[in-house]
């Protein structure tokens, strides 16, 4: 759709404009990482963050949240709830739009997931380019998620002095219009916007030492493996790759009952497929027993089942898991080995 | 600016679970309760053999149980075979006729019967795998003219553990049904045959050409009965079989069911075994 320019003095007003009709979420320091939180001061947006320690999927489905309450004084009554607040999230990397496709193929396809599809409803997509390579685990130019052309309302392009704005969809045109102090691009604006896109993709490697079509089928040939029982030797089956990774989004349904041991709410919660009894059913029996068939599961999923599933790669390139493994097992390195061993 | 939606007919959660009341509970073994449900006002369950509804108990949770009564047997109510293995199921088997729990469903791909009608039915069923075959079972006797030979093969550990008596009964009497049962191990009043599911195989000849293939029981018993089931020649393609897994939300989210790209609460539980053969994760 169109383009436009945001001068880099009139950001501060236009988000401080958006604050007042919207919750504003976006990447803000944290100690030295970054995190997206409630902007409460425009000035604290960091639009220039290398990446998020959690992924913007948390907005769609939170960590923890209430699916129902119930009260069983009497008989049984069973309120639903769903809980949306109308928001704009700001700076989210493509990497994180491509994992966003995967969310909503998993939350909409069959059963439609209320709670997840109100709320990513009610929430405004401003996307950023990115232009610096973020961290050494990252390899989203392999994996085809270091730009996007679709998934936004608004995506922006740091020009210097000023954003390139791309329109993604009506909404965000409305919001443009109605928040911001935005002017149609100008030839010369144009011209700096393809001399910063024109640097950008020399500054990032590509790490993969295979295609990335070619993933789901070094996966299929990679199912008996030895890797995945050398990976499980280190491996601490602790969860936090699942926990960071913006394409997960496997859950937890469980009651938390007050004291009065009548009235409580329904939950759901993240869960990890890392975790020993994430398969094992009521009688006892676990149906991936060992830690190398956990991670295998994983893997197979960023790389091929959620492909087959959603047409949607389960892996992003975005890096989190790796970066935040305690034995450093990184997708790539892993992606790479499979591939080694094959070839 | 928090908005709770409250308005559930507008936007109804997959998750929320209708009332269902317990109109008869009946002590089939040890461990074993058959439950009878009513839905509200009556209403239809619609599910298809094999499929499975979540079952809920506010303040503990939900678990995904079999439903193993027939549709062409509904009469406005359902049936679940529980045993009590789990929280759930142990508060379950502690409520009375006239309590409420919660169900959603039918969910899953359960029997596909209209691709089983004219063909010859061979049934194996072990332990509590017996409960999900019922209600095929009944259904295909219910409409017997509909379909060739129906053999139905029966296995459990113990005569004590026996599920369903007044069916296997209804179906021993048969003329048009060849029921065989056995037990892993008798005991002083025990006449029948006694060993595995497998050893009943030899007595029967089939033609496997036209025979559909049903069977549901503990994953140790599919290495075996599958092996048998293909030693008399019936294809891969028409063995149907039930698998059990952790089918936490019953809509093909939440992901504890997955075996490769399947979720099992979605794309099965019921799946041929040339769906599932190649997956080491499946059996």
């Amino acid at each position: 759709m169109s383009l436009w320019v945001i001068d880099k003095q009139a950001m501060a007003p236009f988000v401080a404009k958006l604050m007042d009709d919207y919750r504003v979420v976006g990447p803000l320091a944290k100690g030295s990482q970054f995190a997206f939180d409630e902007v409460e001061d425009p000035a604290d947006l960091r639009l220039d963050y290398n990446t998020s320690i959690l992924p913007p999927k948390k907005y769609f489905q939170p960590p923890e949240e209430r699916l129902m309450t119930f009260r069983r004084n009497g008989g049984t009554t069973v309120q639903p709830i769903v809980e949306a607040e109308p928001t704009v999230i700001l700076g989210i990397h493509t990497c994180d739009l491509h994992a966003m496709r995967v969310l909503d193929e998993a939350f909409t396809q069959g059963y439609p997931d209320a709670h997840y599809t109100r709320r990513r409803r009610q929430a405004m997509v401003v996307s950023v380019e990115c232009l610096e390579p973020c961290m050494e685990h990252s390899f989203c130019k392999s994996m085809g998620t270091l730009t996007a052309d679709d998934g936004y309302d608004l995506h922006l392009t740091d020009l210097g002095a000023a954003y390139a704005v791309d329109v993604g969809s009506d909404e965000g045109k409305a919001l443009l219009e109605r928040f911001a102090e935005a002017r149609p691009a100008a030839e010369a604006d144009m011209q700096q916007l393809n001399k910063v896109l024109g640097a950008k993709w020399p500054r990032f490697p590509y790490k993969l030492e295979t295609e990335v079509d070619e993933l789901p089928a070094l996966m299929s040939q990679s199912y008996e493996s030895p890797v995945w029982e050398e990976l499980a030797e280190i491996c601490l089956a602790c969860g936090q790759c699942t926990i960071v990774c913006p394409t997960c989004f496997c859950f937890d349904v469980y009651d938390e009952v007050d004291l009065s041991l009548q009235d409580g709410e329904r939950r759901r919660r993240w869960d990890s497929c890392q975790l020993d009894l994430f398969a094992t059913v009521a009688g006892g029996e676990n149906f991936r027993e060992s830690q190398a068939a956990r991670l295998r599961h994983r893997f197979m999923r960023k790389g091929r089942y959620l492909r087959k599933k959603y047409d949607a790669l389960g892996c992003v390139g975005c890096g989190r898991c790796a970066r935040s493994c305690p034995v450093d097992i990184s997708p790539v390195n892993v992606f790479n080995e499979l591939h080694q061993v094959r070839a | 600016m928090i908005e709770s939606v409250v308005d559930v007919a507008q936007e109804e959660s997959v998750y929320l679970p209708q009332m269902a009341q317990l109109l008869k509970i009946e002590q089939m073994t040890e461990l074993e309760k058959v439950f009878t449900l009513q839905l509200p006002g009556g209403r239809s369950l619609g599910n298809d053999p094999g499929q499975f509804v979540e079952v809920s108990l506010f303040g503990i949770g939900e678990a995904p149980i079999s439903v193993s009564s027939s549709p062409s047997r509904s009469n406005g109510t359902f049936e679940l075979c529980v045993r009590r293995v789990g929280d759930l199921t142990n508060a379950l088997h502690g409520l009375e006729p006239g309590d409420v729990v919660g169900v959603r469903g039918p969910f899953g791909h359960g029997f596909p019967i209209e691709k089983m009608r004219g063909r010859d039915m061979l049934f194996a069923a072990g332990g509590l795998g017996l409960a999900p075959l019922r209600s095929l079972i009944n259904q295909v006797v219910d409409e017997r003219g509909a379909f060739g030979r129906v053999i139905v093969l029966y296995g459990t550990k113990h005569p004590s553990e026996i599920l369903f008596k007044e069916d296997l009964k209804a179906w021993e009497e048969r003329d048009d049904v060849e029921f065989h049962m056995t037990v892993d191990r008798g005991d002083e009043d025990w006449t029948g045959n006694v060993g595995v599911i497998t050893t009943l195989f030899p007595e029967i000849a089939i033609n496997p050409r036209n025979t559909i293939a049903a069977t549901c029981g503990p994953p140790i018993m599919y290495r075996f009965v599958l092996m048998e089931m293909q030693s008399k020649g019936i294809p891969e393609t028409q063995i149907y079989l039930s698998l059990e897994r952790r089918m936490k939300c019953g809509v093909g989210k939440c992901g504890h069911c997955q075996i490769d790209q399947f979720y099992c609460c979605q794309d099965g539980p019921v799946f041929t075994y040339a769906q599932i053969k190649g997956l080491e994760e499946a059996l």
